[in-house]
């Protein structure tokens, strides 16, 4: 048997999107595993319980271990975090709106209602991110 | 677009995919769980932090409840982990051979991490 050739890629937005999909959803899984053991080791070990470590490391925010017993919020709630908290939100938010877009791709037909969902998913993703990074900065 | 796709939930459920195609259907839905609890997440967060609504703690209460918490750690799982698999498969298409197998492997780091973290919030649950 023959070998296929293999295609040569074009870069539109179905293979960008492809591989960003890949590259943030690693990010996430490391940006998750960062904050819990940094959270670990700012002293979440004997100040906080289970489901707050879990929370702070779903989205690092300060809001999330306000009702814990850590001593001081100031190692929780500082540039640094806020950089790690940006980074979540920009892959998180685009990641989920991509994969929002393909499901409904999938369930949809290419049309005038396919072209205002998607267009109403983009200003979502813009307006999201948006408002995120203005909650981020102003915490 | 050259496929029709006009396939009945009664005749996708008898379609035999087996292990893969299980990981797809709960990738799309666990995928679409997070969004759902993500999005209800800020908008009660909003009603109640920016309008004092007593709608944004109804909202709370409801995903703050032990049985939307389960599911939504189950999504989050996962989707994570099953992510990572189809990351590995993507990057070494020879492993596309061991497609089934990937998945009965996954499903080895899933149940126990899932089912400890349940075991504990349940715990927590019935101690009040």
């Amino acid at each position: 048997m023959r070998s296929r050739a293999m295609p040569k890629p074009s870069w539109n937005l179905e293979y960008l999107m492809w591989i960003f999909t890949r590259i943030s959803g690693l990010s996430l899984i490391l940006l998750a595993v960062l904050g819990i053991s940094l959270g670990l080791l700012m002293g979440a070990r004997t100040q906080m319980d289970m489901g707050t470590l879990m929370r702070w490391a779903f989205f690092p925010n300060s809001n999330h271990v306000l009702d814990s017993e850590i001593p001081d919020i100031f190692l929780w709630a500082n540039g640094f975090w806020q950089i790690m908290q940006i980074l979540v939100v920009v892959f998180a938010a685009t990641h989920g709106f991509n994969g929002l877009r393909v499901v409904l791709e999938d369930y949809t037909s290419p049309g005038f209602w396919q072209a205002a969902l998607r267009f109403l998913i983009f200003l979502l993703w813009v307006f999201s991110g948006l408002v995120a990074i203005y909650v981020i900065l102003g915490s | 677009m050259a496929l029709s796709r006009k396939v009945g939930l009664l005749a996708g459920a008898k379609y035999k995919g087996g292990g893969p195609m299980l990981a797809w259907a709960l990738h799309r839905i666990s995928g679409l769980g997070i969004i759902l609890f993500v999005t209800l997440h800020v908008i009660a967060s909003f009603l109640t932090q920016q309008m004092g609504s007593d709608l944004g703690i109804s909202i709370n209460i409801f995903y703050e409840s032990i049985y939307f918490q389960l599911f939504i750690v189950f999504c989050a799982i996962f989707h994570g982990v099953n992510g990572f698999r189809i990351i590995v498969l993507d990057i070494w298409p020879r492993l596309i051979r061991y497609q089934k197998e990937s998945t009965w492997l996954e499903w080895f780091v899933i149940l126990p991490l899932y089912l400890l973290t349940a075991f504990i919030m349940i715990r927590r649950f019935l101690a009040g």
